[in-house]
C-alpha cells in the first residue's frame, strides 16, 4: 500500500489534542502497516475533501473564466472562456498519466521531482491511502489525487490573462501541457511533497526542496499564485503588447460577469484554502475565516483607496481587492490568526494597486488582466507575510516538528522564517520564469504564439473559435 | 407634413412621451443613440487605465406630423425634455415629402 502527501506544519489542532488527550498519543502508531492504515481514515474528512475538490473545480470554471472574460472585449469573450475550459480538461488527463507522479511521488535523493512510479495512477485504486498532517490520519489517496488535481488545473489557467486577447490556442495548450510538467510538477513536489507525519522521523530527508528547507506555503501562494503570476509577466513580455495598446480603448465588456467571477473565486476558495488542511477539524476552521475575512479587508481596502484618489469606489476595484485578498491569504491561511488575516487583506490591495495602476503604465508592459499584478505581487506579500502572521507571539500556528513522533510545535524564529520565505519566492520565481521564457521561446519559434494581426483585430472568437459569445 | 426630430435626455422619455401623447400625437419612433454637443463626456476607469469617453447616451425621437400641429409638437418637446442643464439636447424639423401607410397604402396626412 502506498501513501503519499503536502505540505508543512499546519497542526493547531493537533496541538491541542495532544495537551488534552495525552493518553491517545501514546497509543499512536509510528509508520503503520497498510492495515493499521486503513482503520484511520476518517469519513468527515473524506467527505470534506471531496467537497473542496469540488469547490476548487469551481473557481476555474466557471469562476475564473467569468472572472477573465468579462474583462476582455466582446470579441474575445469566448476565447478565454474556452481557453480557461481546455485548459482544465487537458490538465486533468495529464494529471493523471504523469503529473501526479512527478509531484507526490519520492524522488530519492533528487529533492526537485518525484519519479515515475506513479504514472498512469499505477497502483493507485480505492484502497491505497494518503497521508494528512496529523499523526494517524489518513485519507483515500484517489482523493488527494483529485484534490490536488484541481489545483493543477487552476494554476495554468491564471496565466492566461496576462496575455489575453492575442495568442494562439493551439500554442497555449501546447505550452500548458510542457509548463505544467517541467515548471508547476516539480515545484508542487518542491513544496508539498513530504513522507508524512508517521513516516518522516524514520526517513527525514524523504521531502521536495523548499518543504525541507521549512518554507511555509499552506495552500499554494507560491506553487499557484507567484508560479502562475511569472509565468504570465514573461509570457506577456515575450509574445508583446495586443494591437493597439495602449492607444486603442480597451475597456472591460462586462463587469456584471466580474463580479460574478469574482465572487464564484471567493467561495470556491474556501475548498483551495481550508480543503488544503487536508481534514475537517479545527485548522480548517481557521484557514476557512482567515480566508472569509482577510478578503473582506482587502475588498474594503481597494475601494477606500480608490475613493480617496478618484473620489469613486468602482465594482471592478472591489473584485479585484477581494482577489488580491484570497490570493494573500493563501500561503498563511492555515498559520495565521483572523485579526493577522485582516491585516494581511488590508496590506495587500495597495501594493497589488500600485502595480497595476502606476507600475504597469510606468514600464508599459500589456498584462492585460493583471496576473501579475495581482496574483504574483500578491502572493508574494502573501508568502513573505506568512512569516509574521504565523509566528505564535501574534497568535499564529506556528511551526509543526515532524521529524519527532508524534509530531509537536516547534520553536519559531520570525526573522529566520522570514528569510526561508524570501528563498522560496525567489527560487519560485527562477523556476518559473525561466522555465517559462524557455517554452515561450521554443513554441513562439515552431508554432508561432500569436494569430496575425488581422485576425487579432477581428476577435479570436471567431478567428479561432467560428462563434460568436452574443448574438443579439 | 413635418417631422419632428427630438434628441433628448435618456430619462426625459416618459414626460415627452406623455406631454405629445397629450396634443393627439399618435405614434412615434424611439432609438437610443450617442453623441455629443457641448456637454462634456465622462471618464472610465479601469484598474488605472483611463478612458474618456465624449460620446454621451440620449434618446431620439421622431414624430411626423401635420403641418399645424409642429409647432405645438415641438413647444410640448421643447418643455418637457427641458432639465435646465446642459446636454438636454437638441430638436430639429424637417419637411417631409411623403408618407404611405404599408398596410392600407393610404398615402399623405391620412397616413399619419
Amino acid at each position: 500500500m502506498t501513501f503519499s502527501k503536502k505540505l508543512i506544519g499546519a497542526a493547531g489542532a493537533l496541538g491541542s489534542l495532544l495537551a488534552t488527550t495525552p493518553v491517545w498519543a501514546a497509543d499512536m502508531v509510528k509508520a503503520p502497516t497498510a492495515e493499521q492504515m486503513a482503520t484511520m481514515v476518517n469519513k468527515g474528512d473524506t467527505s470534506w475533501m471531496l467537497v473542496s475538490s469540488v469547490l476548487v473545480l469551481m473557481m476555474s470554471v466557471p469562476g475564473l473564466a467569468l472572472f477573465y472574460g468579462g474583462l476582455v472585449r466582446t470579441k474575445n469573450m469566448l476565447s478565454v472562456l474556452m481557453q480557461v475550459f481546455m485548459i482544465v480538461a487537458v490538465t486533468g488527463l495529464i494529471w493523471c498519466c504523469w503529473g501526479y507522479s512527478i509531484a507526490f511521488t519520492s524522488g530519492g535523493d533528487n529533492h526537485f521531482f518525484g519519479g515515475l512510479s506513479k504514472a498512469f495512477l499505477m497502483g493507485v485504486d480505492g484502497t491505497t491511502l494518503a497521508a494528512t498532517f496529523s499523526n494517524n490520519v489518513y485519507l483515500p489517496e484517489l482523493v488527494f489525487v483529485v484534490f490536488q488535481m484541481t489545483f493543477a488545473m487552476i494554476t495554468p489557467a491564471l496565466i492566461v490573462g496576462a496575455f489575453a486577447e492575442r495568442v494562439k490556442f493551439s500554442s497555449l495548450i501546447v505550452f500548458v501541457v510542457a509548463w505544467s510538467t517541467i515548471v508547476y510538477y516539480p515545484i508542487a513536489h518542491m513544496v508539498w511533497y513530504w513522507a508524512g507525519p508517521d513516516f518522516l522521523p524514520d526517513a527525514p530527508t524523504d521531502y521536495g526542496y523548499l518543504w525541507g528547507m521549512g518554507a511555509l506555503d499552506f495552500a499554494g501562494g507560491t506553487v499557484v499564485h507567484i508560479n502562475a503570476g511569472i509565468a504570465g509577466l514573461v509570457g506577456c513580455l515575450m509574445i508583446g503588447k495586443r494591437v493597439g495598446f495602449p492607444k486603442e480603448p480597451m475597456a472591460p465588456h462586462s463587469l456584471t460577469m466580474t463580479m460574478i467571477g469574482a465572487s464564484l473565486l471567493w467561495v470556491g476558495w474556501f475548498g483551495f484554502n481550508a480543503g488544503s488542511n487536508l481534514e475537517a477539524n479545527g485548522v480548517t476552521a481557521v484557514a476557512f475565516v482567515n480566508t472569509m475575512v482577510a478578503t473582506c479587508a482587502a475588498a474594503v481596502s481597494w475601494a477606500l483607496i480608490e475613493q480617496f484618489t478618484h473620489g469613486k469606489a468602482s465594482m471592478l476595484g472591489a473584485a479585484s481587492g477581494a482577489v488580491a485578498g484570497l490570493v494573500a491569504i493563501t500561503p498563511a491561511s492555515g498559520f495565521a490568526a483572523p485579526m493577522t488575516a485582516i491585516a494581511l487583506g488590508f496590506v495587500v490591495s495597495p501594493v497589488c494597486y500600485f502595480f497595476v495602476t502606476k507600475v504597469k503604465s510606468m514600464f508599459g508592459y500589456d498584462d492585460s488582466l493583471d496576473v501579475f499584478g495581482i496574483h504574483c505581487v500578491g502572493g508574494i506579500i502573501g508568502a513573505l507575510g506568512t512569516a509574521i502572521v504565523a509566528d505564535p507571539a501574534l497568535g499564529g500556528q506556528g511551526f509543526f516538528d515532524y521529524t519527532v513522533f508524534p509530531a509537536g510545535i516547534g520553536a519559531y524564529d520570525m526573522g529566520g522564517q522570514f528569510l526561508v520565505q524570501v528563498k522560496a519566492v525567489v527560487i519560485t520565481l527562477l523556476w518559473s520564469g525561466i522555465g517559462s521564457a524557455v517554452l515561450y521561446f521554443i513554441i513562439d519559434k515552431t508554432m508561432g504564439l500569436r494569430p496575425s494581426a488581422e485576425d487579432e483585430q477581428q476577435g479570436l472568437d471567431i478567428t479561432s473559435h467560428g462563434e460568436r459569445a452574443y448574438n443579439m | 407634413m413635418k417631422l419632428v426630430m427630438a434628441i433628448i435626455k435618456p430619462f426625459k422619455l416618459d414626460d415627452v412621451r406623455e406631454a405629445l401623447s397629450a396634443l393627439g400625437v399618435a405614434g412615434m419612433t424611439v432609438t437610443e443613440v450617442k453623441g455629443f454637443g457641448r456637454q462634456k463626456g465622462q471618464t472610465e476607469i479601469y484598474r488605472g487605465a483611463e478612458y474618456s469617453t465624449n460620446m454621451v447616451p440620449k434618446i431620439k425621437i421622431e414624430v411626423v406630423c401635420d403641418d399645424d400641429l409642429a409647432p405645438r409638437v415641438v413647444e410640448a418637446a421643447q418643455q418637457a425634455a427641458n432639465s435646465g442643464a446642459i446636454g438636454d439636447g437638441k430638436i430639429f424639423v424637417l419637411d417631409v415629402g411623403q408618407a404611405v401607410r404599408i398596410r392600407t397604402g393610404e398615402t399623405g396626412e391620412t397616413a399619419l
